[in-house]
């Protein structure tokens, strides 16, 4: 279960940050690059909580 | 009956306030990584990159201007902070009582408890800018200082008071809360730089100089605004969290490190935040002023809306919440400290709510750059004071702790070192123009040296006296 989803933040992450670089070279939009990212953003806060930090940290 | 068991967990929140850190509650330096880099990609970045902008900053000046910058803020927290905290293990507050006295300390926390509800409350603002888009509320522009509608002064207060909420609950909440959102929104700050680069007519790599020295970095001020040179900047750079460092108010933080080298764990905030992100939200700023023009709304909210889309806007708010956070909990602590028998949790209430009627005023973004450097200037005296004190005044044949061992509450050495520093620096600026960003180096020195010639004489004639 943990692994899964690490997993799943790890493409939330790759959702956030790829589609920007496929819109510098042109083969993506704004617009996509907007929805990818906001898809991302969920995955991400989505999954992170329940494998990152989980010890106490400072 | 479930009220009053709320108040006795939070009374028994525990932040060793008054005693060093015991051995078990050390942290490793996974902790002060995620910290950093949350603390320092934050709302504030979406101000001060888009201000450099408007400030007219060249590309060569961001460039190196905040690489070496940025470099001496990571030396100043490895070199001068974290030794010293990792020593003695006492918040910066019980560590100045110790060599300040009681009252002078109390002052000294009064002015450094408000400093910190200003900063918060400039993100506080920031966050609401983006909370405030789908409500269209009137947004401030580069001139305005001023509340500017009732709808931005009811978005404020409630991004105020769930900020407050999260502070209250202590800082192992904070920090958690920081590490989850780190790696996501310098992701944010990246991406949405990514995206806007074809509009702003960068195609490749190879036209991205060109382009940077045209249309972001062009060397030419906004209507209004000052010019900012190499010097502004590296200075800038170096001097925008003094009172963290050079100030020594992260001795707080790092008195939880098990080793003084986790210090330069900081450079994590720098580089990632101070470097990438600034140069991101620059590039964002110009891509908002090439489709709207300059004179319009200034809400970091609106531009990363703008570039990144809904995503854009959820980093705006979250980045403001990881920095108001620690800083409330920081200004909580300097408050608690006045009056030892006050709960934390109370003073920090108090606090977040002061800060978030500071956050009506639109000033506190738009002269984000010119405050943080006199927040910095008006602190790090007492930085100065705490480096000597640990560093020199033993080996001058004088005592250290001198409030402490000597019983006084308010040791004049200290108090005269910072307030003849504050007017000294306050002098240069209204009769030689030295802008409040150059004043921290020379200021440094000054309070050290008066420090320690002051405690030259005065603790010569008490021992006299004795």
């Amino acid at each position: 279960m943990r692994t899964l989803t690490i997993i799943i933040s790890f493409i939330g992450l790759a959702m956030t940050i790829i589609p920007s670089f496929l819109v510098f070279t042109g083969e993506a939009s704004m617009d996509q690059n907007k929805t990818f990212m906001l898809i991302g953003t969920f995955l991400w806060f989505g999954s992170v909580p329940f494998w990152m930090n989980n010890k106490k940290a400072i | 009956m479930k009220k009053n068991k709320i108040i006795d967990k939070l009374d028994a929140i525990d932040e060793f306030e008054r005693e060093p850190i015991p051995e078990s509650k050390l942290k490793n330096l996974k902790s002060f990584i995620g910290m950093y880099a949350g603390e320092h990609t934050a709302g504030t970045e979406f101000v001060i990159g888009p201000l450099f902008v408007a400030h007219g900053a060249s590309a060569p000046a961001i460039i190196g201007g905040l690489f070496i910058g940025n470099l001496l803020a990571v030396l100043s927290w490895g070199l001068l902070t974290a030794p010293i905290a990792t020593k003695e293990r006492l918040t910066l507050y019980f560590q100045l009582e110790k060599i300040c006295g009681k009252h002078l300390v109390k002052i000294y926390n009064l002015v450094n408890g408000l400093m910190f509800c200003f900063l918060a409350g400039s993100m506080i603002a920031v966050s609401a800018t983006a909370v405030g888009i789908p409500f269209d509320i009137t947004m401030p522009t580069l001139s305005d200082w001023l509340p500017t509608s009732i709808g931005w002064v009811v978005v404020v207060l409630l991004v105020g008071l769930v900020i407050t909420i999260v502070a209250i609950l202590g800082y192992d909440q904070v920090s958690r809360f920081a590490n989850l959102a780190a790696p996501w929104m310098i992701l944010v700050f990246i991406a949405a730089a990514f995206a806007v680069m074809p509009e702003l007519g960068i195609s490749s790599t190879g036209n991205f100089w060109e382009v940077a020295n045209s249309k972001i970095w062009t060397g030419v001020p906004l209507e209004g605004q000052s010019k900012f040179t190499f010097w502004h900047i590296m200075f800038f750079a170096w001097f925008a969290n003094m009172a963290m460092h050079i100030g020594m108010a992260d001795l707080s933080i790092f008195r939880y490190a098990k080793k003084w080298q986790y210090g330069f764990s900081s450079a994590t905030g720098m580089y990632v935040g101070h470097y990438v992100a600034w140069m991101s939200s620059g590039i964002l700023y110009a891509y908002f002023l090439s489709k709207y023009g300059a004179g319009g709304e200034f809400a970091p909210g609106k531009i990363a809306y703008e570039a990144a889309g809904l995503a854009g806007a959820i980093c705006v708010v979250i980045a403001g919440w990881t920095t108001a956070n620690p800083t409330i909990y920081r200004a909580g602590l300097a408050f608690q400290s006045i009056n030892p028998r006050w709960k934390r949790w109370k003073v920090t209430l108090v606090t977040g709510l002061v800060t978030s009627v500071a956050a009506f005023f639109p000033a506190l973004v738009m002269k984000l750059l010119d405050f943080v450097a006199i927040y910095g200037f008006v602190l790090m005296p007492m930085g100065a004071v705490i480096f000597i004190d640990f560093y020199v005044i033993r080996k001058l044949g004088l005592q250290d702790f001198y409030a402490e061992k000597a019983g006084i509450k308010f040791n004049w050495t200290a108090g005269l070192a910072w307030i003849i520093t504050l007017i000294t620096g306050l002098g240069l600026n209204l009769f030689l123009g030295v802008e409040v960003f150059f004043l921290g180096l020379p200021g440094w020195f000054i309070a050290a040296a008066l420090f320690i010639g002051l405690n030259m004489l005065m603790q010569k004639r008490d021992i006299a006296k004795s």
